[in-house]
């Protein structure tokens, strides 16, 4: 997923990262390359946010005196980082051969129209975050679909209603 | 220092002595065999990116990259046979699948490296076929375009961008098929710590990135009758034009130059030199104001563009310290739509000023909100890169070797010899360092050449007596080198009093808009910097007038319409201001 061109014109704050973050990059600033604590810097903000904003990215190229545009190659680099807003929840459809064959590719369709986004990004109110998974390794249970931690067995397209408003969802 | 060890190997049978720590490719260069390249630039870091320049070293499973692959001692060396032919062709192959073919329609068509080197591996069918990336052209910026379904991924660009010139705009983003070159956060160049220099599109290998380009704007004003065309040419375009028509870099093309531009319908054809001359009136004056005063020192010069604007992201704090001079191009292009205007009886919204510039920033700052007439239009309509201009007169098909030698129109084409030496690092200095001298001293400047501050190296740095005081100046030519000069500033490490800072290496000399230099030659070459430099100092040598206060047409302006320099007309029209701007640069 690509990040969205951002305005960058104004200069970003530190207040654009949480407490924590500042105090990390604060203590790795006396440590032998500090800028190899980037990663580490990201996966907490990452963890912290749900995705990487991009105004804290250039607070973190800042703060950590690296070019802008390195922080965000490396951002990029790595598919574990994403740059859209998570959901509150995250579904994710495993398209694994077993739960492909059984229709999940018909799941994700149908997850796509409900929620009217596509995959990898979150709905418009905030809710989910649509995602595919490779195989998940149940089989036997295909297709399945995960809702936060929770896995959903034998799904079929018409079920999705009925699941997703365990979490909220309201149909149009 | 003490010499490096000498070790030897052998390349395609011949022995070959080469210091310890050389590479294969070095060694190679060294008896005459050029093995096929493409990531490779002499003057950045090795990358061993493209894989191109692959050679067989006996004991040796696979091929290495003779870029990255340091030589050693003993070694048997083959830089050509069946399996490596077949290699390399495959590789470009590869790169020529995933790339556009439309060389006939491109910028670059004939003065492509991937081109070239295709033609060179043989490659005479497409054997590969397969998905292609799809990108839009990125044409925020009004100095330099970038195409990226025209990108090698060599990574030239992101390495001049840092190391040479200390900005790291751009880097890789994303992978595999996916990778793409772009600025942070897969932006644009305008919304960017980019200076525009253009150095990035005079090292790419193909059209991913060139300048913007200006010339259709140019052709439709020289065919509307309603307009009155004017052009002006950079110091350093005449040592560098003849390049583009065969001639060797170094010769002066000044008088087949203004008969080419004259031949090509502009209406008048006028100096950037006076510009300069003006500029070095008026910076002097700055300069003397300042050091009396004890005044924002040093002072920093204000010509080139890309400095500026690297000024104004990374070092926000030094903005007091410019020069408040607009630069030659614009000084010039103010006063072609007031002065010249009012005095040839031409309404100024009809006068169209064209700037040939060595230089792709020069098209940003002509588009700067601060260089907009009262009536809301530039003062300079269109800037043309010398590469621009080249491929123009050929359009118009001029046989430039056969040109007559022409003469600049007055007043406006009239310049000093100091004004041509603005072409390369240090030029501005010595300009200035001439003026400043009688000015301070009331004296004669009897010493003209101040070869201290001539030369390409990255910062030289001087101490000019002038009455009895020492002024302490330092000359910088590639921001990373600037970058250096004025952390030091920065932390008070010593005390300058006048500095001057050129984005490019070389100065425009080395520009971002500069002919793709001739076979067998590089951009950022010393030995090429040296022979355009020469162009200018032989100019400079051989002019009666070599001090810019001594132009008599820049006297008679003063007289005539400025007033006093530094004075209020002055003020108005020939300076300028400077504001921070973010994204903020990482120094």
């Amino acid at each position: 997923m690509s990040p969205k061109t951002v305005e960058t014109t104004t200069a970003p704050a530190a207040g654009e990262l949480p407490e924590h973050v500042l105090k990390f990059i604060e203590q790795t600033r006396l440590l032998p390359h500090p800028e190899s604590y980037l990663i580490a810097v990201l996966q907490m903000l990452q963890k912290h946010f749900g995705y990487l904003p991009a105004k804290s990215l250039d607070t973190v190229s800042q703060l950590m005196q690296i070019p802008s545009a390195k922080v965000t190659g490396v951002a990029t680099f790595y598919h574990f980082f994403t740059f859209v807003p998570k959901g509150k929840h995250t579904i994710s459809v495993c398209l694994g051969t077993a739960c492909y064959v059984k229709g999940a590719g018909i799941l994700v369709d149908r997850l796509k129209e409900m929620l009217g986004v596509e995959v990898g990004a979150a709905s418009k109110d905030g809710l989910f975050t649509l995602e595919v998974a490779r195989c998940v390794g149940a089989c036997a249970l295909a297709p399945v679909v995960i809702v936060d931690d929770k896995v959903y067995a034998n799904v079929k397209p018409d079920e999705l209603v009925k699941i997703l408003s365990k979490y909220g969802y309201k149909p149009k | 220092m003490a010499e490096k060890k000498q070790i030897s190997l052998t390349i395609d049978d011949v022995v070959v002595k080469v210091p310890e720590g050389s590479t294969i490719m070095d060694a190679a260069d060294s008896i005459g065999v050029a093995i096929p390249r493409l990531c490779y630039h002499p003057h950045l870091s090795i990358l061993g990116a493209c894989r191109v320049c692959l050679v067989e070293v006996e004991g040796m499973r696979n091929p290495v990259a003779s870029c990255a692959y340091p030589a050693e001692a003993g070694m048997k060396v083959r830089t050509s046979s069946t399996l490596l032919r077949r290699l390399r062709r495959d590789v470009v192959e590869l790169i020529l699948d995933n790339h556009p073919q439309e060389c006939q329609t491109c910028e670059r068509n004939t003065n492509c490296e991937l081109q070239k080197l295709s033609f060179e591996l043989g490659i005479r069918d497409r054997l590969f076929q397969g998905e292609r990336k799809r990108y839009k052209k990125d044409l925020s910026s009004p100095a330099v375009t970038r195409d990226l379904e025209k990108c090698i991924l060599c990574g030239r660009c992101v390495r001049v961008c840092e190391e040479v010139q200390g900005v790291t705009n751009l880097s890789q983003h994303r992978r595999g098929f996916h990778i793409e070159v772009s600025p942070a956060h897969q932006g644009n160049m305008m919304n960017s710590v980019c200076v525009q220099c253009g150095q990035c599109a005079n090292v790419c290998p193909t059209a991913a990135i060139v300048e913007h380009n200006d010339s259709e704007a140019v052709f439709a004003a020289l065919a509307d009758p309603a307009k009155h065309v004017v052009v002006q040419t950079a110091p350093s375009i005449r040592a560098a034009i003849g390049e583009g028509f065969g001639y060797e870099p170094g010769t002066p093309a000044t008088g087949r130059m203004v008969t080419a531009l004259r031949l090509m319908g502009f209406d008048k054809v006028f100096d950037t030199n006076f510009g300069a001359d003006l500029t070095i009136v008026e910076e002097a004056y700055e300069f003397m104001r300042r050091l009396q005063n004890n005044d924002r020192l040093p002072l920093l010069t204000s010509c080139s563009p890309g400095w500026i604007k690297f000024m104004e992201h990374f070092y926000p704090e030094l903005i007091p310290h410019a020069s408040t001079c607009r630069s030659p191009m614009m000084m010039l292009s103010v006063l072609l739509k007031t002065y010249y205007a009012e005095k040839a009886g031409i309404d100024p919204k009809n006068v169209f000023v064209v700037a040939i510039m060595p230089c792709t920033a020069k098209k940003f700052e002509a588009k700067r909100p601060e260089h907009f007439t009262p009536y809301g239009v530039p003062y300079t309509d269109a800037v043309l890169t010398t590469r621009e201009l080249i491929w123009m007169m050929k359009c118009y098909g001029m046989d430039f070797r056969h040109l007559q030698d022409g003469e600049f129109d007055n007043p406006l084409g009239v310049s000093t010899g100091a004004a041509d030496l603005f072409g390369t690092t240090g030029g501005v200095m010595e300009a200035a360092l001439r003026t400043a001298y009688e000015k301070l001293t009331g004296k004669p400047c009897e010493k003209l050449d101040f070869v201290e501050v001539r030369g390409v190296e990255g910062v030289k740095e001087s101490a000019v007596k002038i009455d009895g005081k020492v002024i302490n100046v330092a000359v910088s030519n590639g921001l990373q080198n600037a970058k250096n000069l004025l952390d030091r500033v920065v932390r008070r490490e010593k005390e300058y009093h006048l500095i001057e800072v050129m984005a490019c290496t070389g100065g425009c000399i080395g520009g971002g808009g500069q002919p793709y230099p001739p076979p067998g030659m590089h951009i950022m070459d010393a030995s090429l910097l040296k022979m355009r430099a020469k162009a200018l100092y032989t100019i400079d040598s051989q002019k009666k007038l070599r001090k810019s206060h001594e132009n008599p047409y820049i006297l008679k302006l003063y007289e005539e319409y400025l007033g006093e320099p530094n004075g209020h007309k002055a003020h108005e029209l020939l300076h300028t201001h400077y504001e921070p701007k973010f994204p903020r640069g990482i120094r």
